[in-house]
């Protein structure tokens, strides 16, 4: 046994998730390996190398990657993949895009978002939005499985393993990169923060998030929403947390003027303490929280953000 | 240009789901069905592209019971011109679907095929890629905006930390995320024209695919309740609790 684990960066940085991967990768039992995919990966590749558990780190390194494009990623990825009996990548976007155009080419399914290993072919996975969840058994001669990594704890460090240069392939198809429009707000991503702070319809307005903001950069914390905080126009999209936004398992999930639908909750269950602050004492939130603190949030986000 | 919409016949996104009592599937007997709502902004923005004289044809095609011609009929009834229903008895997993839908793209001639990015029940997300790879045709997922001019998709995707514009020669594969579109409700005539449309009815055996079955479904239960948690009665108690107590802030 043996697993080929697809690693996302970001600004020269693997994800933050990525020790979470790992672990995850580690659960299966056998030799872990990573790929690191994209244009002057050298950094990424290093930070890979020193996660516990990897034993040697490929890194395909070709201005053609560049963007994050999937058709060059997902065909070397496949071509990689043949010596291994698992491959691996975290439900993030870049997974999410690539891994499975990556199982179609090697003729196989994909289990996607899983929560928890149970043996090298069972696994456990949300499904209808997080309120149910499937146990399934895979029986394909290579396991291609995405992983919800926040549900695994993270590994630690090591001596940076063996990182090898392998040769770039995988055509492009004619997809071009025509332009980026990323957030760099210099707060922490959400997947990864130990910290996290959402705001939702209570919060009323794009201007009063600033509170949220305000709260959350004075814990070093990320911001994340609700659906009904970004159908409004309050935040960007990618701010949003649940089933079908981020997935996030930070040590403390603040929810701010959030009622606590199920596609949220699914997004914040891995979250170790949730405090809850709504008006509404009948608000779903509060029956999923670790700390409810009913009242005006105009008044109770000031006065938290002032003595912390 | 034609293009082809899958439609998947779901669980009504409002519906309370429960596990059936011997806990191997999804309760759905008396349940509220509909387009799953990634499928329908699929159909709007393909819908749109025909208003705007992109697009020639319409195709929708759904894969499963009988009873998703009804799905197949409100689809009609919002702007698609022809439904393609394939029928079989047996839940495809997304890699089969992919097979059967490289199929029916490769028979209809289409030049883009334009999917939801995942379905509601199953939470894959991996239909469209696989598609793409069976078909060897470039993907652009969770689009947020697309424009097709001369032969060129052009694409804004949502990514982590943002968003990232793509351009592709057609034929493509693009899958829609939640904000590509607000999807329109159909007209009463147009309910009353799509029962006269007609709906292709195939078997699925009938097609000659050897589809993958590789993943078995072992169980479906609820997820453990969250400890029930306390409620404090000012800042200051929830400070000392989250300092002291648990100790996740400093």
């Amino acid at each position: 046994m043996s697993t080929l684990v697809l690693m996302a960066h970001r600004d020269g940085h693997i994800i933050g998730s990525s020790a979470r991967l790992i672990s995850a990768a580690l659960q299966l039992g056998g030799e872990v390996d990573v790929l690191v995919i994209g244009h002057q990966m050298a950094g990424c590749a290093r930070e890979a190398a020193a996660l516990a558990g990897v034993n040697k780190v490929l890194v395909a390194d070709d201005a053609r990657y560049a963007g994050d494009i999937a058709e060059p990623a997902a065909a070397l990825l496949a071509e990689q993949a043949k010596p291994y009996t698992h491959v691996l990548a975290s439900a993030s976007c870049y997974g999410k895009d690539v891994l499975p155009r990556a199982a179609a080419l090697l003729g196989v399914s994909q289990v996607s978002e899983i929560i928890e290993v149970i043996d090298e072919a069972t696994f456990k996975r949300p499904v209808h939005a997080g309120s149910l969840i499937a146990t399934v058994r895979v029986d394909a001669p290579k396991k291609v499985i995405s992983v919800r990594s926040t549900a695994f704890e993270p590994v630690g460090e090591q001596p940076e393993a063996e990182c090898i240069a392998l040769d770039p392939y995988g055509e492009t198809l004619g997809v071009q990169l025509e332009g980026e429009e990323l957030n760099r707000s210099g707060r922490p991503e959400l997947m990864g923060a130990r910290v996290v702070v959402s705001g939702g319809r209570g919060v009323g307005s794009r201007e009063n998030f600033a509170l949220v903001e305000a709260l959350a950069d004075k814990l070093e914390a990320a911001v994340g929403a609700s659906r009904a905080a970004v159908d409004a126009g309050y935040v960007p999209n990618d701010f949003q947390v649940g089933q079908t936004g981020k997935v996030v398992a930070p040590d403390l999930y603040i929810a701010v003027g959030i009622s606590g639908a199920m596609q949220h909750l699914a997004g914040m269950q891995g979250a170790k303490v949730v405090v809850a602050i709504n008006r509404d004492a009948d608000a779903p939130i509060f029956a999923n929280a670790d700390y409810g603190l009913v009242g005006d949030l105009f008044e109770l986000l000031p006065e938290l953000t002032a003595k912390l | 240009m034609k293009i082809i919409v899958p439609v998947k016949r779901v669980i009504d996104h409002a519906v309370r789901v429960r596990p059936s009592a011997d806990g191997r599937s999804v309760e759905a007997a008396s349940a509220t069905m509909a387009i799953n709502p990634f499928c329908e902004i699929a159909l709007e923005e393909a819908v749109r592209l025909k208003e705007q004289g992109i697009a020639s044809e319409v195709v929708v095609v759904s894969i499963g019971e009988p009873a998703a011609q009804e799905q197949l009929k409100a689809a009609l009834a919002v702007g698609a011109d022809r439904a393609l229903l394939i029928t079989t008895e047996k839940a495809l997993e997304p890699l089969a679907v992919a097979q059967v839908l490289a199929h029916v793209v490769a028979e209809e001639g289409a030049e883009l095929a334009l999917l939801g990015k995942q379905a509601i029940d199953s939470d894959d997300n991996q239909t469209g890629q696989m598609l793409a790879a069976l078909l060897g045709w470039p993907q652009a997922t969770f689009a947020s905006k697309v424009v097709i001019n001369e032969g060129r998709a052009t694409v804004t995707r949502e990514v982590d930390g943002g968003l990232r514009t793509l351009s592709m020669p057609l034929p493509a594969v693009i899958t829609t995320d939640l904000r590509l579109n607000e999807p329109r409700y159909a007209r009463l005539p147009d309910i009353m024209k799509a029962r006269k449309k007609p709906i292709d009815q195939r078997e699925l055996s009938a097609l000659g695919l050897e589809l993958s079955s590789q993943v078995e479904l072992l169980a479906i239960e609820e997820p453990q309740p969250r400890q029930a948690g306390m409620m404090v009665e000012s800042v200051d108690e929830l400070l000392e609790q989250l300092k002291n107590i648990d100790k996740v802030i400093l």
